[in-house]
């Protein structure tokens, strides 16, 4: 039986992607173009040279995707496209290209709701998975506890007040001289520290169960960075003052990192202060995702979003959740980063219901999940 | 040679087919809706209207910059999906100079200002020789006073035209020493038969690019380059 192939362009941010998807959970190919290196001189994505970036790379990343897929344009059944959220410039780029392709080579157009794909990630890596599921969403950009009731059909069930944990994690790097993408650097460093070694403080916030807030775990590990600053200033200034003043910087060349010891007064570690604020953050992330599965009834976890590669996350959730006799599923890490393959596998339940887009298809950069 | 050209540089979204006898449609506006939203169905619009089979289009004229990155990407993401897949080349037309060629045949100098905000705008000066479009002043992103040091020490009349006009209407009298008009709202602004005019001549000399390998010109770097140039250059 001939299947179902779907061409599917990603732009929303800062990697340029393309990928041949064959009915939703078989990925022919699966091209990235990653911006990461050009970013990193800025400490995090400039939206303008991303755009220009991707009018560069859209193209080419296209015909890889065709050519290593070993297809034609004429045998698609469907083009998909990002269309939020994300950044506008970059968005802009993916769906214009998106749009007239499919329009001059007759193909119906899909949108795609970004966070609709990296859920939709789990079931490439998970052929059998199917809706109801639980999910959480954890990404640069987002901080989300999803339920995903149908193919297409969401509905959240908590949410972060302020930073998403990627932002944190972010944040983190930069202030302890790791740079941009935080979150990989972050988890590296953190498998050689103690979780233990500092207590930071995880937030509860009244009446909304399962929602996050990670601006108090930021700003106490600042906190922290910065009376370990002064202790060493000071001590430095008892040294000799002329030495300090002239002393050559630690770490960090990117733009906006911050030098930083890679010992504390006390003896903690660099890697400790990692560790312990992984710690807290998986803490909060797993059990408030396996309290609202409990609450909703749900058999199975999943975990989408860039964060999903995390090392610390993935087992910790794995653990807590079959603890309860739950399931839990991640997809493999290149399906977690931004990726076209995802879209796609999202398109095919959009493309089954029907759900096609007009020529005047827009990028929607505050698009809200579920929202049509 | 039958060409689609396309203009989205700035706030008019405008849309043409021509051969080298005929302009067979042009679509414009100037209206709030974003290109996103209107640039492939006027594009659509053109082509049933003049009932043109894509395969018979040998090219894509697209004003390639400067003006709106935004606008600019919009219109090469467009054009770059449409000539892969009709598998045509694309002609790169300079946006200044396809606004000049609003006035194509006038004996005065040409000079269309585009608002570039940061106080500067996108300009260059042009002339014809007959209908053949001659630049004195290559296309560049400076002030409206270094622009019009240029255009006096021309010493000759001069026709402005551009969004440009609009923001700089009260000032030009102030500065400007040689005679001077300004185009009328019906020439003032981007008209994609004017970017496919020059089109079609500069596919006659082969001056195309790939779909592959087309890229705006912007005449600018983005903010935070701008900025990081500006700190490395105080260390």
């Amino acid at each position: 039986m001939k299947g179902t192939y779907i061409l599917a362009i990603e732009s929303s941010c800062d990697e340029t992607a393309a990928a041949v998807v064959k009915n939703g959970r078989e990925v022919l190919s699966n091209v990235i173009s990653s911006q990461i290196a050009l970013h990193t001189l800025y400490g995090g994505v400039v939206p303008e040279i991303a755009s220009r970036k991707h009018i560069e790379k859209i193209n080419p990343v296209i015909t890889e995707a065709l050519s290593q897929a070993g297809m034609t344009l004429d045998e698609m059944d469907a083009v998909a496209v990002t269309y939020g959220p994300g950044l506008v410039g970059s968005l802009l780029v993916g769906v214009a290209e998106a749009k007239a392709i499919a329009y001059a080579a007759h193909k119906p157009l899909i949108g795609v709701h970004h966070i609709e794909g990296h859920v939709s990630a789990n079931y490439i890596s998970h052929p059998d998975l199917e809706p109801p599921f639980l999910c959480l969403v954890v990404s640069g950009g987002h901080t989300h506890i999803v339920s995903v009731e149908d193919y297409g059909t969401y509905r959240i069930i908590g949410r972060t007040h302020d930073d998403a944990a990627g932002e944190a994690y972010d944040k983190i790097a930069r202030a302890i001289g790791l740079g941009y993408p935080g979150g990989p650097k972050v988890d590296a460093l953190a498998r050689q520290g103690n979780p233990e070694a500092i207590a930071f403080p995880r937030a509860h916030i009244e009446d909304c169960p399962y929602d996050f807030s990670f601006s108090g775990l930021k700003s106490a590990v600042l906190n922290y960075l910065n009376i370990e600053k002064m202790k060493s200033r000071d001590a430095a200034h008892l040294q000799a003052e002329d030495l300090a003043r002239h002393g050559v910087p630690t770490g960090g060349d990117a733009e906006g990192t911050e030098s930083c010891q890679d010992v504390f007064s006390d003896g903690t570690t660099k890697a400790d202060l990692a560790a312990s604020f992984q710690a807290a953050v998986v803490d909060v992330l797993v059990t408030r995702t396996i309290a609202a599965a409990k609450a909703q009834g749900m058999n199975t976890v999943a975990i989408a979003g860039g964060v999903a590669s995390n090392s610390a996350l993935r087992n910790r959730m794995r653990e807590v959740g079959e603890a309860q006799g739950m399931r839990v599923v991640y997809p493999e890490p290149i399906l977690c980063t931004d990726n076209a393959a995802m879209i796609g596998a999202a398109a095919y339940y959009e493309f089954l219901r029907g759900n096609v887009a007009d020529l005047t298809l827009n990028a929607v950069p505050g698009l809200k999940l579920g929202e049509r | 040679m039958k060409i689609l050209a396309i203009d989205s540089s700035a706030a008019v979204a405008s849309v043409a087919i021509l051969t080298d006898e005929a302009v067979l449609a042009e679509y414009s506006t100037d209206y709030k809706k974003t290109h996103s939203q209107t640039l492939l169905p006027m594009i659509d619009e053109v082509l049933r209207m003049t009932e043109t089979d894509p395969a018979e289009i040998d090219a894509i004229a697209i004003a390639a910059g400067p003006g709106s990155f935004t606008g600019l990407r919009i219109g090469a993401a467009t054009v770059k999906g449409l000539a892969m897949v009709w598998n045509v080349p694309i002609v790169p037309v300079s946006t200044v100079a396809g606004l000049a060629c609003n006035l194509a045949g006038t004996d005065a100098s040409v000079c269309p200002l585009m608002d570039a905000r940061r106080r500067q705008v996108y300009t260059g000066i042009y002339g014809f020789e007959g209908t053949t479009i001659v630049e004195y002043m290559p296309d560049a992103c400076m002030t409206i006073e270094e622009t019009m040091e240029k255009v006096n020490a021309m010493g000759r009349k001069v026709i402005f035209l551009g969004d440009g006009v609009d923001v700089y209407a009260d000032r030009l009298a102030s500065m400007v020493t040689v005679p001077y008009s300004v185009a009328p709202i019906h020439l003032r602004k981007q008209s994609a038969a004017s970017v496919g005019w020059l089109g079609l001549s500069y596919a006659s000399q082969g001056k195309t690019v790939s779909a592959e390998a087309f890229v705006p010109t912007y005449l600018r770097v983005s903010q935070a380059e701008r900025e990081r140039e500006e700190r490395i250059g105080k260390q």
